[in-house]
């Protein structure tokens, strides 16, 4: 018979009755490594969340197919720049996000819900704030994390794009300039969309509604914005486009990428904002993630406990 | 452990605790009081989550108003309402917690194992949380509260929603918190039975206010009931009436336990220290009677709490500890 001092990794296999464990109570007199430890792994711990990662395999099949999917359409491109010895990749880096914008929403759309929604809806919040942990670690580790995991998600694709168009013996400083100013616009875009999808989502401890109301506002306004630009600009009054642009979040990254990214605007007129419009775009853009961050603590200061 | 001075919390339309001042000390303390009492504000206020209106409090000798992260790192609170995941493995959301809490990953996992081995999770501690039974789940949020070994726990309703038998399983389980792990408790409860068997002091509070704040021991021995029984001989048929009668000529009085189960066969009388066990002991050889039993009726907290007479208190007492 073995004695054995029981740790984490000895779990006894079932039915294996031959061993003894030493059932004494010892104490913990190890490093206590306080906040700042915390939130780290909470942070780290909602990443892996955000990709299914130590959650069940059911939860891991969408944001991976998301993620699949996002990267496909930019291996084909590649592929086709490669063997068609092409002068240039189909698919400005810039415009890349833009395009798959329906991925990116759904996986907002899933993904913020199950940051925020579950630890409301199962009262697992009390359970932090009764660590060191404060409201502000918490709303940093999630905003963050999935922020990370969008930005993720967003910038695989263009590291795809870029490794091909390397491959594709493209101008090399001409596309790591574009990969640049790529990786720039999905960061911005990656911190607006989590901050708008967490807004939300903590605002309902139900998954389901959460996920709704995240692609209804993604969604909506965006066909909203694009129409109400298409009749502008059919109507002659092309001035108006810019302005319309700032009411949905993919539009204003358009707009700031479009006035200081070297993007071509994906507006019906194909004109982009002036770079005085384009300065309200990125003022629009940070007081929108800064919005989300205080929405998010005044949230979770009042449930706190 | 806990003193708190004066203390006052006050929302816009009720007084949750009103100056209140207590001190609370090493071991096991009961805070009771009915539902809204103020217990589960009390606790808050404790872990630095919510402000004081006035007065103030210490944990551990930390104010409470600037040092929550400190006391919050040194104390484990378990909540009152689920607060689980249902989808997420109990071993899996401990490790999570306890790294919450400031524990390396390594540390992380042993200790998760060894809490929850002695809260009484083995091989189900690998199953999604969602299958377990409301026993298994208050074990759970009982390990997390432990997992970092605190100084301290504050347990809020721990037996609530519990089968009988779950419910004397988890008393003792907070029971061995203090004896076995070093830790104290404070446990608060709205039935005040519960608390005897498990809680060296009792802090009984009602509408915010103190009501009352002493040792579990002078709750219930401030008079020692003896219950006695004995058998008949040949000599004397009815060993009880002799025994009665032989106690009464040497002047102490006693009652017999009527209406209770074995009413005839028990006397009751009022131990006055070791000179009445020794007097007991003395008749009972003189003559020549056997005992089946002497034992100690300690009254249960609740009568400290009732009008009702004496004699009734008694009965009270033998019902719950026969």
């Amino acid at each position: 018979m073995a004695v054995e001092h029981s740790t984490g990794t000895s779990a006894p296999a079932p039915g294996d009755q031959t061993r003894i464990h030493n059932i004494g109570y010892r104490s913990y007199d190890g490093p206590r490594l306080g906040r700042a430890y915390a939130r780290r792994s909470l942070y780290s711990q909602s990443l892996r969340g955000s990709y299914g990662l130590g959650r069940s395999v059911k939860s891991k099949v969408l944001p991976m197919l998301l993620f699949v999917v996002m990267c496909v359409p930019a291996a084909i491109m590649v592929a086709v720049a490669v063997f068609t010895k092409a002068n240039a990749l189909p698919v400005d880096y810039t415009r890349y996000a833009i395009i798959m914008q329906a991925v990116i929403s759904l996986y907002v759309a899933s993904q913020a819900p199950q940051s925020v929604s579950r630890d409301l809806r199962f009262k697992t919040v009390p359970l932090y704030f009764s660590r060191p942990i404060e409201t502000a670690d918490y709303v940093r580790a999630k905003f963050a994390a999935l922020a990370s995991a969008l930005f993720i998600l967003t910038a695989a694709p263009l590291i795809v794009l870029y490794v091909g168009a390397l491959l594709a013996k493209l101008d090399f400083a001409d596309q790591t300039k574009g990969f640049a100013q790529g990786l720039v616009s999905v960061a911005l875009l990656s911190l607006l969309f989590a901050g708008i999808g967490l807004v939300i989502a903590s605002f309902t401890p139900r998954r389901g509604f959460g996920i709704a109301a995240v692609i209804a506002v993604l969604t909506i306004t965006y066909g909203a914005v694009s129409t109400l630009q298409a009749i502008a600009d059919a109507q002659g009054s092309g001035d108006a486009v810019p302005w319309i642009g700032l009411f949905s979040p993919i539009t204003i990254i358009d707009g700031v990428q479009s006035a200081f990214l070297g993007a071509t605007s994906a507006s019906p007129s194909g004109v982009g904002p002036s770079t005085a419009e384009g300065v309200v775009y990125v003022v629009v853009a940070l007081g929108l993630i800064a919005a989300s961050y205080g929405l998010l603590m005044r949230r979770y200061k009042k449930v706190g406990l | 452990m806990i003193a708190t001075e004066s203390l006052s919390k006050r929302f816009p339309r009720v007084t949750a605790l009103d100056r209140l001042s207590v001190d609370v000390g090493p071991g096991v303390t009961g805070l009771v009081g009915a539902n809204g009492a103020g217990k589960s504000t009390l606790i808050k206020i404790l872990l630095g989550l919510s402000p004081a209106t006035e007065g103030r409090a210490e944990v551990l000798g930390l104010d409470v108003a600037t040092k929550g992260a400190d006391i919050r790192e040194r104390v484990g609170y378990m909540p009152e309402h689920d607060c689980l995941p249902p989808d997420v493995s109990a071993t899996e959301f401990v490790v999570h917690m306890a790294r919450m809490s400031g524990l390396p990953p390594t540390a992380a996992r042993e200790r998760t194992a060894d809490t929850l081995r002695h809260v009484g999770l083995y091989e189900e501690r690998y199953r999604p949380i969602g299958g377990y039974s409301t026993g298994m789940k208050q074990r759970v949020k009982l390990a997390q509260a432990l997992v970092h070994d605190p100084q301290l726990v504050f347990l809020d309703e721990p037996t609530n929603g519990l089968d009988p038998v779950g419910r004397d399983e988890m008393l003792g389980l907070i029971r061995r918190i203090h004896t076995d792990f070093g830790i104290s408790v404070l446990v608060t409860s709205h039935l005040l039975g519960e608390l005897e068997r498990t809680c060296d002091h009792v802090v009984v509070v009602d509408g915010g206010k103190l009501l009352r704040s002493s040792s579990t021991t002078d709750f219930t021995q401030t008079t020692t009931t003896l219950a006695i029984e004995v058998t008949d001989t040949d000599e004397h048929p009815d060993g009880t009436r002799a025994m009665r009668d032989a106690l009464h000529a040497r002047g102490v009085s006693v009652e017999d336990g009527s209406g209770l189960p074995g009413a005839g066969h028990i006397l009751l009388l009022t131990a006055q220290g070791e000179e009445t066990y020794d007097l007991v002991r003395d008749v009972i050889a003189d003559l020549g009677l056997g005992l089946v039993r002497m034992e100690q009726r300690r009254h249960h907290i609740s009568e400290v709490f009732t009008t009702s007479d004496q004699h009734e208190q008694r009965k009270e007492a033998v019902g719950h500890g026969g």
